[in-house]
């Protein structure tokens, strides 16, 4: 039996993914960074330790960061996931504008992953302090070390959408 | 001396790195005489394209496409190449872009490493911008009807008294068919430093929007028409494991799996491996999990790290072997007779590389060529491995590019490459061979494990009258690229890369290095170019002895090495890119010095320590400067860098924005593997094969971090590496300067602070 095979006689999944409904045939215990990737064909979300220790497969799930390596495809059934591409239309949430304006990427491979985790961050912490950066980002890692620019950016992107919240 | 550049290289009477040399040169000045000066491409009619060297060409609107050969991992390299064309070119910033091209004889050597792009592109790319410019104003001319000396260029058109024509206008109308001669081509001066646009001020790196969105496309991300995926059962050697048996009957039961097989290697890249195939990445990696591979394993499967260090010391003290790079007469009788001396020896442990996307290849045969998808930074020297391991010639095979999720080294050594084309031949089909993060770490590169045993004199006042370094570790460039290694003064050939950093720029008497190939470490595993090389380790050895050496002859740190930085006789400088030689080391360090208030006192257990280094060689030295200040908890032995300052003189800076990202990143480096990573071999196998075992540095453990670059108009050099090198040892003295503990190996863990808290008590 192939694989395309065996997922025809599998049960489908059903989530919403960037908002719009998908329905998936990988089994329901496949990871669901390779089921985004592979199946869906989404490559933003990036695979990195397989084991939830680097942060670079961050997506959201009904809002939350979650590491979509160690999430199972059926544990999302019904939900809402969100990846890099859906963040924000046209690419310009405000963490984005920010990682534009500060350049904060170096090879930017885990760097869908740092906005990601970076989303749920400031809606946790609107006006977060250093420690809160640190306790919520410890989980991603940057092997180019671009740290420095990545809490600035977050700080900057904070601020303005503390100011685009109050002008409302 | 060290010079492992084409300008080292050229003095070179071994016929087998001349032939190197003449390829490397054929790369670097294809501009000038690989091809005939300024002739329209062949197969391009005129006025279709001006294409006046093989870097660039202007098309009918003008848009100015740059053909990058370095591999985008994070340097923004091509945004700063594309930068130096275009100023000289006076083009329209707006108007340009990079493509990043795939492998091709006619671009010569293509590598990315060694801090090498800038420096080596310069040169280059700065005449091929001038010459473009050139011949732009002479056909303008010839269209507006003025003379020649009448015309300016900027912002990619034409000017004269008040009219104008823009370049594509230029291309689609005139007659672009111009030839300079090599003579002239050579003789074209560049601009002077204050006339330029584009260097030296900043921009948005052109790479950046598509690492916000998701749309960049890594290695991973490659993908074709009906191709299966690849996971491989690493074997447990590097080398000579011999599969026995391969028992799949467990993943004959999962759906999608296909077949397992061993691969024939005739390139021995990779033997012993046995790839898994499945019809995706999910049941490639599960199968690969369920299928049991019996080897017969390899002479290293009872190697560790301490018969790895072991071999090395014994290396060192046999006075006989190893290459000797600086070898001045008097170094054993100075030092037999003086009465002031130490000796100290200093370890480092395996380092891992780590780069987060997983090594992967994406392989297919397609109209006769073999096509491998992957990002690379060394195709040249990977492409004829691939030849002997497919049977083919290498101009049947192309590496095509795609962004790096981290290089530092890893993808020098293109060897994951070859399961993937393998395995694509042997099956028939496109085969995507995707490493998890353990079968990366289990075949990674490592950098070596190192010995080090270092001696110096001095005389009254704390003069220096001799030092002697002797540095053993696994030689990457001896295991993978031979033909790179010069000759020591006793004609030894010696890994450049391994032990630069000890052919230093202090003036300290008689000087001896001796460089020696652990041959242990190199049966174990591959060693591997990573970040900065032996400057990582080389420099943590120099500069902690510089530190000890100056608490024992009883003058301060920065006071005795500023004495050393005099820049007498060979450390005077050179031209092109070491001028000022010593001298502007000592600007470096004086500089730090003010900057961190050297001689302020600091609270109790906060010390601030401080370390110099010139980069990685001297052919091309980056000077550095660094201080670290740091708090050691005498209870536990954490130690807390609290700051890193760094002094940077890198010459002429072509893209500011980028050169303190790569400063930052590289300091951050040395930390991370200061303090976190390292590793050690076990049993044949690295310790740590993920990151639930293997520390990075993270969020919380960053310091403040301030890079102050001194303004220079002298030549470009070398950025992505250099600051690795000096923060290691600042963080050794400063942990001495905060509590009197000296430590001596790397990476620095509680504790050896604590046993070295305890020694000086």
């Amino acid at each position: 039996m192939t694989w395309r095979e065996h997922r025809r006689n599998t049960i489908v999944t059903t989530f919403n993914l960037n908002g719009r409904a998908v329905s998936v045939h990988s089994p329901g215990d496949a990871p669901l960074l390779w089921v985004i990737r592979d199946e869906l064909g989404l490559t933003g979300t990036k695979f990195g330790c397989g084991i939830g220790f680097c942060g670079a497969c961050t997506v959201h799930v009904d809002g939350r960061a979650t590491r979509s390596c160690i999430t199972s495809v059926a544990a999302v059934a019904g939900t809402a996931v969100t990846t890099i591409e859906g963040l924000d239309d046209e690419g310009k949430h405000p963490l984005q504008t920010a990682w534009l304006e500060l350049q904060v990427p170096q090879c930017g491979y885990c760097q869908p992953g740092q906005i990601m985790q970076a989303a749920t961050l400031l809606k946790d912490y609107p006006n977060p302090t250093d420690r809160d950066i640190n306790a919520v980002m410890a989980g991603n890692v940057c092997r180019c070390m671009t740290y420095i620019r990545i809490r600035k950016a977050i700080k900057l992107a904070a601020a303005r959408m503390r100011e685009g919240v109050s002008n409302d | 001396m060290i010079s492992l550049s084409a300008h080292g290289l050229r003095s070179s009477s071994d016929p087998s790195r001349r032939s190197f040399l003449i390829t490397m040169l054929g790369g670097a000045l294809m501009l000038g005489y690989a091809r005939s000066g300024l002739a329209a491409l062949p197969g391009v009619s005129a006025g279709e394209l001006f294409e006046p060297t093989i870097w660039y060409g202007i098309d009918r609107s003008g848009t100015v496409t740059i053909n990058v050969i370095r591999a985008e991992m994070g340097q923004h390299v091509g945004t700063a190449l594309a930068r130096i064309v275009a100023d000289e070119l006076e083009a329209d910033w707006h108007s340009v872009r990079i493509v990043t091209v795939d492998s091709n004889p006619k671009w010569g050597l293509m590598v990315t490493g060694g801090s090498w792009s800038v420096w080596q592109s310069f040169p280059v790319l700065s005449r091929a911008g001038a010459a473009g410019r050139i011949a732009l104003i002479e056909e303008g001319a010839k269209l507006l009807g003025v003379p020649v000396r009448t015309c300016t260029a900027r912002d990619g058109a034409v000017h004269a008294g008040g009219r104008s024509i823009r370049y594509g206008d230029i291309v689609a109308r005139g007659d672009l068919r111009r030839r300079f001669t090599s003579e002239e081509l050579d003789r074209i001066s560049i601009k002077a430093p204050g006339k330029r646009r584009l260097i030296g001020r900043d921009t948005l790196a052109l790479d950046v929007p598509s690492k916000v969105d998701g749309k960049g496309r890594y290695g991973l991300d490659a993908a074709f028409d009906g191709m299966v995926y690849a996971r491989p059962k690493v074997p447990p050697t590097r080398y000579d494991s011999q599969v026995v048996s391969i028992d799949d009957s467990a993943a004959k039961r999962l759906p999608g799996y296909l077949k397992s097989l061993a691969l024939e290697d005739p390139s021995g890249t990779v033997p012993g491996w046995v790839v898994v195939f499945a019809d995706s990445f999910i049941a490639a990696n599960r199968a690969a999990d369920l299928v049991r591979v019996t080897w017969h394993s390899g002479k290293a499967a009872t190697v560790s790290e301490r018969d790895i260090q072991n071999r090395a010391a014994q290396l060192i003290a046999d006075a006989n072997g190893g290459s000797l790079v600086v070898d001045d007469p008097g170094v054993d009788a100075i030092l037999a007779s003086a009465k002031q001396k130490i000796e100290r020896t200093y370890t480092t442990g395996t380092v891992m590389h780590v780069a987060l996307e997983p090594v992967n290849a994406l392989a297919f045969e397609k109209d006769g060529v073999f096509e491998i998808h992957t990002g690379n930074q060394w195709q040249t020297l990977i492409l004829p491995v691939l030849a002997k391991a497919l049977g083919r010639s290498q101009d049947t095979i192309v590496l095509r590019s795609y962004l790096l999720g981290g290089g530092f080294g890893r993808r020098l050594d293109g060897d994951y490459t070859v399961p993937a084309a393998l395995a694509a031949k042997a099956i028939g089909k496109p085969v995507k061979m995707v490493c998890t993060r353990a079968d990366d770490m289990r075949f990674d590169c490592p950098r070596s494990p190192s010995t080090q045993v270092l001696r110096m004199s001095w005389g009254d006042g704390g003069r220096v009258t001799a030092m002697d370094h002797h540095a053993a570790a696994g030689w990457p460039t001896g295991v993978m690229a031979p033909f790179f290694m010069p000759a020591g003064v006793n004609r030894v050939p010696y890994d450049p890369f391994s032990i630069s950093g000890a052919d230093h720029w202090y003036t300290v008497g008689a000087q001896r290095v001796r460089a020696l190939r652990n041959d242990v470490a190199e049966r174990t595993f591959r060693p591997g170019w990573l970040r900065s090389v032996g400057a990582g380790w080389t420099n943590w050895a120099v500069e902690s002895f510089m530190d000890e050496a100056a608490h024992a002859a009883g003058v301060d740190p920065v006071e005795f090495r500023l004495r050393m930085l005099d820049g007498a006789g060979r450390n005077g400088g050179s031209a092109p890119s070491a001028v000022g030689g010593a001298h502007r080391q000592a600007a470096v360090l004086a500089r730090l010095a003010q900057k961190v208030g050297w001689h302020q006192p600091t609270p109790r257990d906060v010390g601030i320590g401080i370390a110099t280094t010139f980069g990685q060689e001297r052919a091309m030295p980056t000077w550095v400067a660094c201080a670290a200040r740091v708090h050691v908890d005498r209870t536990r032995g954490h130690v807390t860098v609290e700051q890193l300052t760094l002094v940077i003189d890198a010459g002429t800076i072509i893209h500011p924005n980028s050169a303190e990202a790569q400063a930052e990143g590289a300091a951050l480096w040395g930390m991370s593997m200061a303090l976190y990573e390292g590793s050690e071999f076990v049993n044949g196998q690295p310790r740590d094969t993920n990151l639930d075992t293997y520390r990075l540095l993270r969020m919380g453990n960053v310091p403040e971090v301030e890079v102050e670059f001194l303004p220079s108009t002298e030549a470009p050099v070398g950025l992505g590496e250099p600051a690795t090198t000096a923060v290691a040892p600042a963080i050794g003295n400063a942990i001495f300067a905060a509590t009197g503990a000296r430590v001596r190996h790397l990476p620095i863990r509680p504790e050896a602070v604590l046993q070295a808290l305890a020694y000086r008590a």
